[in-house]
């Protein structure tokens, strides 16, 4: 009865995915759906609120401080965006900053300069980044489960090396990077990422590497007979969430002071929802970097505002939950709703 | 019936935990008493009926994440419903914990079916949101052992033929989830479900529809977990349970359950999850620090992945072939 309209497993959205042009002239009307620009009215609206109900929000300080409870998580989302628009997907993420704090923090207690542990830190994360991707492309097994995989082996590595020890000297210099300024209330954690998201919007949108990632994700196999090496992309692209999470952690364990085993704990669901929330299709194939950049500002002023009016953070929790769904449930909603005849005809 | 080819996966599981059992034994011979290995069951009886309920949802393609969070939901109500009302038998919690569950798995299988959203990032929604709602419940407070009532703590530490309550649900559940996938409609239109989704549609089968079920008794399972788990602690809090969903899934993966969908039996994920539970309290019994467990467990999941893909690869998707068959 409804055979035009089958939703088939988790693959129902993939229907959707075949129609995306190279490029394609826009409306206005169009273009005011972009997910992107409802993104923006939905971040206004977020600091409207904000400065509604707490005087302290515009305050610069404030603002500054409230950067540094997303960046590094930010800093991760980009290469992910890029990794789940290609089809794949890495929940070992919060491990590998784990694993990486720990590599720091042992060669630090060793002696090791401020100049090593920031090559160690991404070192570790493209070694971990690496063996993920080798995982997934050489034994051709989904991503989810070896990451899963990795994800209790790279943590528990550090359990084992640290148990309920932490690791608390590091040189002097190293505080640098997670809690220095550039200039006035900009840290150097925020410009890296502005940096970085730059860097990362250029490589998806601009270049031909960016729309061959599109191409894997929409059509693996048509990808592949029209001469993309597709294998090797996905493991570049494991490599390279797994060095971004390596930075992720230099910046947090120079913030913290310190490693634990439990150090980021969760943070690859808050890295995921940023994704998500920033209109990358879980199922790959589409997505776009500016979305992903609004949707870290989006959840991160939802957070510090709601942090401002005392509400604590394990309820934030259920409101960023909510959100991951509206976000996707609101769209198909809307389209069917605008679109009932077509479905039925 | 037991067909060597379609069940050497199986075998070979269940050789290595009664290797691994024997091993541990060498070491201490004290693990290899009927007690200890009793208790052992006991302790691994929950992550059972959990790998059990997951199961049902990784056969049609789907993933449950929420899980943990649906557990510490439903435990934490019904704890605060023993404080209130003392006087209530262990079964009405049990059958309560099943209901509320089962709501909480049909949320997630209503989003999945009804709006079509891929089910991870539905249950990595609902796993923060049901985790959440529990802190204002309290007020972030702790149900304490000594506001727990005597019948809510007492009911599944009764014994019968040498087992508790805890190992008795989670053979039930295995027997009954047994029946249900090999002997009826309802489990065998899972694997078809998730098999091949395409022609699942043309045999009648809607696979949205499916996951949706799968979702329900996953939902169920979890909340009958909820309520285990609380009163074997004898606590509730947010934090009960919390990323217990990774050891489901893993016990699943090492069950040599596919997450692609259509593959995998109830002795795979019984062994799996055995597996797990024999590693957690054999560590202590020998003398490793239970830090390594993480680790243990991880590199374990990965040869799974490895050794399963290979599985895979050679025999192809023929789980439907036998039933047809028969």
């Amino acid at each position: 009865m409804q055979a035009k309209q089958i939703p088939i497993g988790d693959a129902g959205p993939r229907a959707a995915r075949a129609t995306i042009p190279d490029r394609l002239p826009r409306s206005t009307g169009e273009l005011l759906l972009r997910w992107e620009v409802l993104l923006l009215i939905f971040l206004a609206l977020v600091i409207l609120i904000n400065i509604q109900l707490s005087p302290y929000f515009l305050d610069p300080y404030n603002l500054s401080d409230a950067t540094f409870s997303f960046t590094e998580k930010a800093i991760v989302a980009l290469p992910m965006a890029l990794l789940i628009i290609a089809g794949d997907i890495d929940l070992s993420v919060a491990s590998i900053i784990a694993l990486a704090s720990t590599a720091m923090g042992a060669a630090a207690a060793a002696g090791a300069p401020t100049p090593v542990l920031l090559l160690i830190g991404p070192i570790v994360g493209l070694a971990c980044g690496i063996l993920n991707g080798w995982l997934v492309t050489y034994f051709a097994v989904p991503a989810i489960i070896v990451t899963i995989g990795t994800m209790s082996l790279y943590r528990g590595i550090s359990y084992i090396a640290l148990g309920d020890q932490a690791y608390r000297t590091y040189p002097e210099g190293f505080d640098y990077f997670g809690q220095g300024y550039v200039f006035w209330v900009v840290s150097f954690e925020f410009c890296l990422f502005l940096v970085l998201a730059l860097l990362f919007g250029l490589l998806l949108h601009k270049t031909s590497f960016g729309r061959r990632i599109y191409a894997i994700g929409n059509n693996p196999t048509g990808a592949l007979f029209s001469g993309i090496d597709v294998e090797r992309h996905r493991l570049v692209l494991f490599a390279l969430v797994g060095s971004m999470s390596g930075l992720a952690s230099v910046l947090l364990t120079s913030r913290l002071g310190s490693t634990r085993p439990n150090i980021a704990t969760a943070w690859e669901l808050e890295i995921i929802t940023m994704v998500v929330l920033g209109g990358v299709n879980i199922n790959g194939g589409a997505g776009t970097i500016p979305g992903v950049f609004i949707a870290v500002f989006v959840m991160g002023f939802l957070t510090f505002g709601m942090g401002l009016l005392n509400i604590p953070g394990i309820v934030m929790t259920v409101l960023i939950g909510l959100l991951l769904i509206l976000a996707i449930a609101t769209p198909i909603l809307i389209r069917r709703l605008t679109l009932p005849r077509r479905r039925s005809a | 019936m037991l067909n060597a080819t379609r069940h050497q996966r199986e075998i070979a599981l269940a050789g290595i935990v009664i290797l691994l059992i024997f091993l541990i034994g060498l070491r201490a011979p004290i693990f290899l008493t009927p007690t200890s290995l009793r208790d052992v069951f006991s302790d691994t009886s929950i992550l059972t009926i959990l790998a059990l309920g997951q199961m049902l949802v990784i056969l049609t393609r789907g993933i449950d994440l929420s899980v943990a969070s649906n557990l510490a939901l439903t435990g934490m109500l019904l704890a605060m419903l023993s404080t209130i009302a003392p006087g209530l038998p262990g079964a009405v919690y049990l059958m309560l914990g099943v209901v509320i569950g089962l709501v909480l798995g049909a949320i997630n299988g209503l989003l999945v079916w009804r709006l079509g959203i891929p089910s991870i990032v539905v249950t990595l929604g609902t796993l923060s949101i049901y985790r959440g709602i529990i802190f204002p419940l309290r007020g972030g407070a702790w149900v304490n052992s000594n506001e727990m009532s005597q019948p809510f703590l007492g009911f599944p530490r009764f014994t019968l033929l040498g087992f508790d309550m805890f190992s008795w649900l989670a053979m039930l559940i295995a027997v009954g989830i047994w029946f249900l996938l090999a002997h009826t409609r309802f489990g065998r239109n899972f694997y078809a479900a998730g098999g091949n989704p395409r022609a699942a549609v043309y045999t009648g089968i809607d696979p949205a529809r499916e996951q949706f079920l799968a979702f329900c008794l996953s939902g169920m399972l979890a909340g009958l977990c909820g309520y285990l788990w609380v009163s074997r602690y004898a606590v509730a809090y947010v934090e009960t349970a919390l990323g217990f969903e990774l050891q489901v899934i893993a016990a699943c993966v090492i069950g040599g359950i596919s997450i692609a969908g259509g593959i995998g039996t109830v002795i795979g994920a019984v062994l799996g999850a055995l597996f797990l539970g024999v590693v957690k309290n054999a560590l202590p019994v020998v003398g490793i620090s239970p830090f390594w467990q993480m680790g243990i467990s991880g590199i374990v999941i990965v040869i799974a992945v490895i050794l399963n893909a290979r599985g895979e690869r050679r025999e192809g998707r023929r789980i439907l072939r036998p039933a047809a068959a028969a």
